[in-house]
Order: C-alpha cells, then structure tokens, then sequence
C-alpha cells in the first residue's frame, strides 16, 4: 500500500473538535480553518485539494464507514447526487448560515440577548450552557461559535447519517464545501480540456 | 496473442456527475486516476487494470468497470 502522510491524520483533529465543543463552545471558531482553507485553496490552486487531502471530515467518516465497517456501502440515491440537489443544499445552506451570523449579529448590537443553545438540523434547540464559562469578549463572540458550532454538528450527524446508509464518505457529494469549491475550480479552469494527459497532474 | 487472454477492463467515470472529492484517488494502486483541477477525475487508461476499488470507494458511485475492445 502506499505510504501513509501527516495528513492522513487529520482525522483526529476534526474529531478534537467535536468533543472540544462539549466542553468549551468557544473552541467552534477552530472550525472557521475548515470553511477558509478549502476556499483558499481552490481560489488560488484552482484545485480540491482540500477534498482531496487535508479534509478530516471526510477521512473520519471513511475511517467510521470503511474499517469499522459502519456502512450498508450502497449505492447513493440517484437524486442526492444530481446537480439540483447538491445546488439547492449548498443554497439551503448559505441562507441558513446567513441566519447564523444575522442571530449573532443581534447579540452584538445588543438587541438579543446570547442563546446558550446548539440547533441541530435547523430544528432542535439543545441546552448546551455546560460547555460556556462565560467569556472576556462580548457576548456576540460566544453566540457565533454557538451558532458555528451548530452547523458544524448537524453536519456531522447528516455525514454519518448518510455514511451507514450509503458509502463511508456519502457526505462528499453533498458537502457544501466541497460543491463550492467544485463551482469555484469549474469557474476558474472551466475551459481546459481534461482528456489532454499532459493537463492532468495538478 | 493468448488463447485465454481476456479482455481488459478499464475504470470509467461518469464526468458530468463527478463530485471531486478525490476519494478514488485514495484507494488506486496504481495511481491511475487523478482530480482534474479540482473538476472531475480522469484516468489514465494506460495505467488501469479495472480493479474496481475506485469504483467501490466512489461516494457518488459513477465510476463504472468496462470491458474495453481494441
């Protein structure tokens, strides 16, 4: 097999981070590295090469689905990775994540007051005040990693959901990120033609 | 040419559906299949044996196995 590289690993820093959000929510803004790092990549690289290497998500659920054996390792539906589907996610998304900031932006202009909460799938509101002592910055600071932490959780239990009833890895077709970053690489080398084998090493 | 020799089988991908993600790319043996700027992944026909383990892995399952003639 071929040989094993420091960013193979990266795993166990995605899965730090989750338990890191039980114990001090304001570990969540860490999670800001795994929305800039693809972006940055695939803005100046012109590649995946966050998907393609550094994604700890991805190798968690690999990891999870592939040698614990905790995939069916079906087929995904055909919809789910049809284009409409993973547009119309990554849409959902961006306004739900635009709710996020506007929700933290209130607690800053004072006009809310901080929700010690994480809503899972948009929808459950689950007491997490255990993991919040309180902080030296404004109360914004806290409703954001709250409101972070909240995406970055209920796409993890979407990964894995989908991760037992399809492949390991089922979260990569639909994965906000990874469909920006592939709209981003089509935008910028969009007219190169990949059949040139010369073209193909990046 | 060999009497059993069989017909060689080469990995396929379904480029319009492709997500990317490189997940093929992790499992070849060969190193015959790479993301094409962050596009789409290509294989390189000359390297592929058809093992399918690209296709086994493929979340998105549209990399498929094919008998190639000629």
């Amino acid at each position: 097999m071929k040989n094993k590289h420091w960013y193979d690993y990266l795993w166990i820093v995605s899965l730090s981070y989750l338990i890191l959000g039980f114990f001090n929510i304001l570990f969540a803004w860490l999670g800001l590295l795994c929305f800039f790092i693809p972006l940055i990549i695939a803005v100046t690289q012109g590649s995946k090469g966050y998907c393609n290497r550094y994604c700890g998500r991805g190798q968690l659920f690999g990891l999870l689905g592939g040698r614990f054996g905790l995939s069916r390792k079906q087929d995904i539906p055909a919809w789910m990775r049809s284009k409409w589907f993973r547009y119309g996610f990554l849409i959902f998304f961006f306004v739900m994540f635009f709710q996020m900031l506007w929700n933290t932006y209130l607690v800053f202009a004072g006009a809310s007051d901080l929700k010690q909460v994480v809503t899972l799938l948009w929808t459950f509101k689950l007491p997490w005040q255990w993991a919040y002592h309180g902080t030296l910055f404004h109360p914004g600071v806290a409703q954001f990693a709250f409101g972070f932490y909240s995406v970055m959780l209920t796409s993890t239990v979407l990964g894995l959901v989908t991760m037992v009833l399809f492949k390991p890895r089922s979260w990569c077709v639909y994965c906000p990120m990874g469909t920006m970053t592939q709209l981003i690489c089509k935008v910028k080398n969009g007219s190169k033609d990949p059949s040139c084998p010369t073209a193909n090493k990046v | 040419m060999t009497p059993n020799k069989r017909t060689p089988r080469k990995a396929e991908v379904a480029q319009d559906q492709c997500v990317a993600c490189g997940c093929c790319v992790k499992v070849c043996p060969l190193g015959a299949i790479s993301v094409f700027r962050g596009i789409q992944a290509v294989v390189n026909r000359e390297k592929c044996v058809g093992c399918g383990k690209c296709a086994a892995e493929c979340p998105a399952s549209v990399i498929r196995i094919r008998e190639v003639t000629a």
